[in-house]
């Protein structure tokens, strides 16, 4: 078959810097940005979208990329845990997972944090989780582990996690006033 | 050759001593995803490896053709039994699982044949045209049908150590544990309570599936970099698998992503060397989620029968106890799950007439080895559920049951040997129970809703269509008690090498160690001990591999005890070492350098007093300290065959728990509302670490009360191998988990410290499942309990 019927060009930018690919049409995102782009911290825990390890943000929406066809990011903007840090410091939600000793063995941590970061915007900006009833904003321990639930942790550092990400809250909304 | 993402050196410079909570020196990397895992290894032309599995659990192979998976574009090579150079069999303590299969298959899942291709998927498709023809085999799945006259016999002409002893050729390993005068104590017992219990399969699931990168040597040797939890016991079965000297075998850990036990028995480590030395490239594997779950050892499912005899006032008179665990299809660890289930089969409490007998079975179920707290958690779900049906039938607290009966320091195990160290289990349980209980129907109370009513806390979340009416809340408690170290006469030993110098007049510690860091935080006491004993801020972590002596294991609760032990020690020796030459050296500068109790803070020597005599810098000039030195702990013995007795372990570690639950029983939905736990754990080395493992253990307990099996169905396959099926506890599922740590020092242990890893493993499950009768009145017999044993349907 004609190789070309089975490739794409494709359009990434990727923690800041563009990237232009030719792929296989059948590549997951998970698997360009580990084996093409050497970008390993998102991590491949089941390859099926049941255990977030491969947590990422797309267009600043957390996904489970191991479930999204790289060609169906042509012109996404892509944000992976090697990129929250600004260079000089960690992201808030780094620095508490630190602080709260949030992980052990740390397979998951690349994909909780930015879980978490991407849970803390959607809180932020008020929007609703599957369990929002009513208007008032949602907040507090339940609501983390609500918003967190897609990440498993078989270390089950999950008390620390929800400290963490609690800690984070009020750090991060600066954090995003000051980075894009 | 190019290699990236092998593990490097961790520098740390910093604070916290023994008994701070340290950071991890590995933690930024963790957060930032720059720590690389064993499945982030990449070698310039690297080759993927795939392995081809039975899809059958009992089989006669009657043929094997790779041809026309050799034709494949980009394949470079196929392997079977038949090409394997030297050794065809391993195994952790028997050596009789193949490497690959050769004339038959004895659980689904096993390896049969091996690809190596230039891309992952092309060598899965390769495999895929291996053509096997198999002949099906009746199938041995439980002790009637593994004991029945004429049943198919998994492994005849066995040769091992236990073969002589065993009741039946599929019985891997058998231990009594006899004491006292049985008949005596029947006829003393005033109230008898009988049970049967049963535990399905639980997995490890660590979420960073088997993984590693061999890579061939120019000397005809191979370089493995793998997620192990022991790189030598490794080494010591790759080597004649391989038809290697053993120094032609060198290991590095990889970073690991969990273990708990999955990781002890060797997974893709033989077939990435084969594969690697056969083609000459560096050959990396990565286990998929399915294969993962078929492609290590699970926790054996148990059946336990118990029998408690007691006098009217609650005092044990006698325990009898048979348990059958489920072996799989090769041995494993089989005979040390026996033992620690026989040992440990009492619980933690004073009984002087005990007749417990534990047995694994050889079967065609997935084999079956190493899980946090191993052979103890089978056992103390059943106890402790005696315990409760004890309490019940003799109108008593079932706490104050427990503390009745509870041994202390002093007390006598049923293997006659003596608890010689803090034995605080009344305690510990006291603390449980003191503890104010969660406010009830939290969902009626919610907060940051604005509606008064909080979907999150009912059972079942969001799946509950209810306001909670149905809903019950009951509390459960239980403890437990697990052994430390490697025990029954094992030469248990670890090794540190230390070496001190000075960099830039800066003194700077290498610690270099083969201990398997899995999460477990061993790198930062590491680095805690030799900051505390050499007065160094930074220190640096070498890379665990095989150029340093073993670590042993990371299981068994056991590296803080003896990896920690060795480097402390190895610590010692450096110290004195920089003493005697400081005397040499500067001794006649001051008088100080002549008294006793000199020691090393802040970079420099200083006397009893607290007197500075000397920087390091001066001390040692251009010198380098550089010892290496095995630490051991103290001898055990084996159990007698006949009545386990015998001094069998080194330590004993205690945890209890109460667990708080609300159940819905009509939609058969539980919330485990909270889980409290105290644990004895010595001295908390870490005290933020030790609350991290305790929390890991409670909730892999609370996974196994109520939602974690492997479901082995349909001619003995593993029938749910996914996240999605196979259900781990969610962040939603982990209930607040307040923890009281009591450090009662065991005098023969470093620091006083006790192994804590596995403990909190243990006495979850019953506790949670004690919760959950109290609401609902149920026998609950069998874990994990499932809905439909809730609702009756
Ligand atoms: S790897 Fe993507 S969800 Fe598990
Ligand atoms: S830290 Fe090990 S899986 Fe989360």
């Amino acid at each position: 078959m004609d190789s070309r019927l089975l490739t794409s060009a494709v359009t990434l930018r990727v923690n800041g810097t563009v990237h232009r690919l030719t792929l296989d049409n059948r590549s997951t995102l998970l698997d360009t940005l580990r084996e093409d782009l050497d970008l390993t911290g998102a991590k491949k825990g089941c390859d099926h979208g049941q255990c977030g390890s491969c947590t990422v943000l797309v267009d600043g929406r957390r996904v489970n990329c191991c479930l999204l066809l790289t060609v169906a990011c042509d012109g996404s903007e892509i944000t992976t845990v090697e990129g929250l840090s600004d260079g000089w410091s960690l992201h808030p939600v780094q620095e508490a997972f630190l602080a709260r000793d949030a992980f052990q063995c740390g397979y998951c941590t690349p994909g909780q944090v930015c879980s978490a970061v991407g849970a803390l915007r959607e809180m932020a900006e008020g929007r609703p989780s599957a369990v929002t009833v009513g208007t008032e904003p949602p907040s507090g321990a339940a609501e983390i582990r609500e918003r967190m639930s897609g990440n498993l942790c078989r270390c089950a550092a999950y008390p620390n996690i929800v400290r963490a990400v609690g800690d984070a809250a009020e750090r991060a909304a600066e954090w995003w006033e000051r980075t894009p | 050759m190019d290699i990236l993402r092998t593990p490097t050196d961790l520098a740390q410079r910093g604070h916290g001593g023994v008994g701070e909570s340290a950071s991890r020196p590995d933690g930024v990397l963790k957060v930032t995803g720059e720590f690389a895992y064993a499945s982030d290894l990449w070698a310039r032309d690297m080759l993927w490896g795939h392995t081809l599995r039975s899809p059958h659990a009992h089989a006669e192979i009657v043929s094997v053709d790779t041809t026309e998976a050799l034709s494949v574009p980009g394949v470079h090579a196929v392997l079977t039994h038949a090409d394997l150079p030297a050794a065809t069999h391993y195994g952790l303590e028997i050596p009789d699982q193949p490497v690959l299969a050769g004339d038959v298959v004895r659980y689904h899942g096993e390896p049969v044949a091996l690809v190596a291709a230039d891309h992952p998927e092309t060598a899965r498709r390769a495999a895929a045209r291996i053509r096997v023809e198999y002949a099906e085999l009746p199938l041995v799945t439980d002790e009637s049908t593994a004991t029945a006259p004429g049943a198919p016999v998994l492994h005849p002409n066995r040769s091992d150590h236990y073969a002589d002893r065993v009741p039946h050729p599929n019985v891997v390993h058998h231990q009594p544990v006899r004491r006292g005068d049985l008949a005596a104590a029947k006829a003393r017992a005033e109230v008898v309570v009988t049970g049967e219990y049963e535990l399905g399969m639980q997995d490890q699931a660590p979420l960073g599936p088997e993984s590693g990168l061999a890579v061939p040597a120019e000397d005809g040797g191979v370089d493995l970099y793998v997620a192990t939890q022991w790189l030598h016991v490794d080494r010591e079965q790759l080597a004649p698998v391989l038809g290697l000297p053993r120094e032609l075998v060198r290991l590095t850990l990889s970073g690991v992503g969990g273990a708990f036990g999955a990781r002890e028995d060797l997974s893709m480590q033989a077939h990435a060397c084969l594969l690697a030395l056969r083609t000459g490239r560096p050959v990396k594997m990565v286990y998929s989620r399915d294969e993962s779950f078929v492609g290590h050892v699970h926790r054996h499912p148990a059946r336990l029968r118990y029998e408690h005899g007691a006098t009217r006032d609650g005092r044990l008179v006698y325990v009898r106890g048979r348990i059958v665990l489920d072996g799989g299809a090769y041995a494993s660890s089989s005979p040390a799950v026996v033992g620690n289930a026989a040992s440990l089969g009492l619980g933690p409490y004073v009984c002087d007439t005990v007749d417990i007998e534990a047995l694994a079975l050889y079967t065609n179920n997935p084999p079956c080895g190493a899980m946090r707290g191993f052979g103890a958690v089978q056992a103390c779900f059943a106890y402790e559920s005696q315990m409760d049906r004890l309490a019940a039938e003799l109108g008593m607290d079932p706490v104050s049951l427990r503390q009745l009966n509870a041994m202390s320091q002093g007390a006598t195990m049923p293997t006659g040997q003596p608890v010689d160290a803090p034995a605080p289990v009344a305690e510990l349980l006291r603390l449980v129970r003191d503890r104010p209980l969660p406010p009830p129907r939290q969902w009626e109370t919610a907060v940051g809703t604005g509606t008064g009513f909080d979907l999150r806390a009912l059972p079942g979340g969001l799946s509950n269509t209810t306001r909670g009416e149905g809903v019950v809340r009951g509390v459960g408690y239980a403890v437990g008690i697990k052994n430390v170290g490697f025990s029954e006469g094992y030469d248990d030993y670890s090794t540190a090498r230390v070496r001190l110098e000075v960099v830039n007049g800066e003194p700077v510690v290498l610690v270099h160690t083969a201990m398997a860091e899995v999460g477990q935080g061993g790198v930062t006491v590491q680095a805690q001990i030799a900051r505390t004993e050499l007065g160094v801020a930074k220190v640096v972590l070498h890379p665990a591999d095989t150029r340093v002596g073993s670590a042993g294991s990371t299981s068994a609760s056991r590296q803080t005890y003896m990896t920690g032990g060795a480097v402390r020690n190895t610590c010692l020796l450096v110290r004195e070492e920089v003493l005697r030459l400081g005397r040499e050296r500067l001794g006649d500068t001051h008088p100080g350098w002549r008294g006793d109790g000199l020691w090393l803070r802040d970079g420099a020597v200083v006397t009893a007093g607290g007197e500075v005599l000397a920087d390091l810098a001066q001390v040692l000039g251009d010198d380098v300290i550089d010892l290496e030195r095995e630490f051991r702990h103290r001898p055990t013995e084996p159990l007698d065959p006949e009545n386990g007795q015998g001094f069998g372990h080194v330590q004993y570690s205690f945890c209890a728990h109460r667990a708080v639950v609300e159940v819905d029983a009509e939609l058969g939905l539980v919330k485990v509302v909270e889980l409290a736990a105290a644990q004895d754990v010595g001295r908390a080395m870490n005290p933020q670490a030790v609350v991290g493992q305790i929390h890991g253990g409670s909730v892999q307990g609370l996974g196994l009360a109520v939602m974690e099996e492997i479901v082995v169905a349909d001619g003995a396959r593993v029938r749910n191998p996914s996240f999605t099926d196979y259900l781990i506890p969610t962040i939603l599922d982990t209930p607040t988990m307040p923890v009281d740590v009591l450090e009662l020092a065991d005098e023969h242990a470093p620091y006083g410290l006790r192994g804590i890893g596995e403990a909190p493993t243990l006495s979850s499950t019953p506790a949670v499942v004690a919760a959950i009768r109290a609401a609902t009145g149920l026998a609950l017999r069998r874990v994990p309990v499932r809905p439909e044993h809730l609702t009756g349907t």
